[in-house]
């Protein structure tokens, strides 16, 4: 991530191939993806179907068995590829450092790398935190926020990077469905309004259908199809179909 | 290792990470420095009663201060200090990192670009390195005071401070401090490290948690025991 580099248009990315093993256990085993520069590209999935382990590889947390993973067309495990984009994650916990308040949180990026004066940096916090709704909770702890906050937060703290590419991991998780939709909204706002290329991991149909371009329907570490919301929702094959209509069923 | 030989490649990151640095240290000082002050008085004082009584009948009242003085300079402040502050500061040290790495914290400082060694280890450590030694000179000095207090009030020694300090002086030289100040800073290095390496390689929930925490203290007073004996065989030569 290279704070210098202003260009904050969409990144595209390609995945071919990734596979990843713990302990003996095939967790990725061979997965494709790609996805175009500025769309939200969902990946859908039942848990432990390898999603988060995926997403991990593409900021860097994880490094490959196999495979490749091209960003722009560049291998992103090379050090200086890395460097020349700026990535973020948003973290299914929002993992913010709780010994730090929201506002020293989403600056930290900025103050960390000495890119901005204290001053600067307390008027983006601002900016950025009102962007998410959340503009009185600057001198907070992270302790006293509801989890639909935090994950703004954490949102916030990834837009102050600029990112071109911008990853979420179950954004929704936890979450009642007024707070599900008030983050699905904000996916879709920033996407529209920095062009920032998407990616979301979750298993939430709701969200899924709600913001993506296009989805992929990931299980047992490989992905079943690629389509738009329509194509994905019409493809015949029992895991996908048992996955999208999954049920309670009552009986009187 | 590597993460002690990682941490000295960050060095020139120090000055960055000032504020943080002082924010240890002063931590460091403010949980322990009331306790160094009671452990050092009493441990002054226990040496001087264990040794004194037996000097003094033996007539050799004129080496108390020295013996009191020498077992605490060289041996008992750096040792036990360095025991205290594994388990007060490097306990805490690996819990505080140690749940960072189970909540994903030190995930988000590296999709951030932030080095968790410049950014965690290297302020701890420093931190750690110069408050041991200063507190061991603190201890040096309380305990010299319990030793001197108990040898006077005893009614099996009843040896003046003056007395007392005297022989200390004649007994005890700069270089002995300075042995036990110089083997307290390794130990330093020794707390440091050994905890934030635990905290750093944390894995599982709370548990995962507590296992670090141990693993930090039991490690550490280990290593420092066995440092003890090479450090002091080392500057004996």
């Amino acid at each position: 991530m290279n704070p210098a580099n202003s260009n904050s248009s969409g990144v595209g990315l390609v995945v071919r191939g990734l596979r990843k093993s713990f302990g003996g256990q095939e967790v990725l085993k061979g997965v494709d993806v790609t996805v175009q520069p500025g769309e939200i590209f969902v990946i859908m999935g039942p848990s432990g179907s390898g999603k988060s382990v995926l997403l991990k590889h593409l900021i860097g947390l994880e490094t490959p068995d196999a495979g490749e993973i091209l960003i722009n067309g560049e291998p992103i495990t090379a050090p200086e590829v890395a460097a020349r984009y700026r990535m973020a994650l948003v973290f299914q916990s929002g993992a913010l450092l709780n010994s730090l308040t929201v506002g020293e949180n989403v600056g930290l990026y900025l103050a960390e790398h000495r890119l901005k004066s204290p001053a600067e940096i307390e008027a983006v916090v601002a900016e950025k935190l009102a962007d998410v709704g959340l503009k009185d909770a600057m001198n907070k702890m992270p302790a006293e926020l509801s989890g639909g906050m935090k994950k703004r937060v954490a949102i916030a703290r990834a837009l102050v990077i600029e990112p071109q590419f911008i990853l979420y991991d179950e954004p929704t998780s936890e979450l009642d469905p007024l707070s599900a939709v008030v983050i699905g909204n904000e996916i879709l706002a920033l996407n529209r309004k920095i062009g920032v290329t998407s990616l979301v991991v979750s298993h939430d149909r709701d969200l899924a259908f709600g913001v993506a371009d296009r989805i992929a329907v990931m299980a047992e570490g490989r992905i079943l199809t690629i389509g738009t919301p329509d194509e994905v929702n019409k493809f015949n094959d029992p895991l996908v179909q048992s996955f999208l209509r999954a049920d309670f069923k009552r009986e009187n | 290792m590597l993460l002690f030989w990682r941490t000295l490649l960050a060095l020139p990151q120090a000055w960055r990470q000032r504020r943080k640095v002082f924010d240890q240290f002063f931590e460091i000082g403010n949980a322990s420095l009331l306790m160094v002050c009671v452990l050092s008085f009493f441990i002054g004082g226990v040496i001087a009663l264990n040794f004194g009584p037996a000097l003094v009948e033996r007539s050799f009242t004129n080496a108390v201060g020295g013996v009191v003085g020498l077992a605490i300079a060289k041996e008992l402040a750096p040792v036990m200090m360095a025991i205290l502050i594994a388990g007060r500061i490097g306990s805490a040290m690996a819990a505080e990192i140690g749940s960072m790495s189970v909540y994903q914290e030190i995930d988000a400082l590296r999709t951030m670009n932030i080095n968790p060694i410049h950014y965690l280890v290297l302020p701890r450590i420093l931190a750690i390195a110069v408050a041991l030694p200063l507190l061991v000179i603190f201890s040096v000095l309380v305990g010299w005071f319990g030793g001197a207090t108990v040898a006077n009030f005893n009614h099996l020694m009843d040896i003046p401070y003056q007395v007392f300090l005297a022989n200390l002086k004649d007994m005890v030289g700069l270089k002995d401090v300075v042995n036990g100040v110089f083997k307290s800073f390794c130990f330093a290095l020794i707390v440091g490290t050994v905890s934030c390496h635990q905290g750093l390689t944390t894995i599982g929930g709370p548990r995962g948690i507590g296992r670090s925490v141990t693993k930090a203290v039991v490690n550490s007073i280990v290593l420092i025991v066995v440092f003890d004996y090479l450090l002091t065989r080392f500057m004996a030569q």
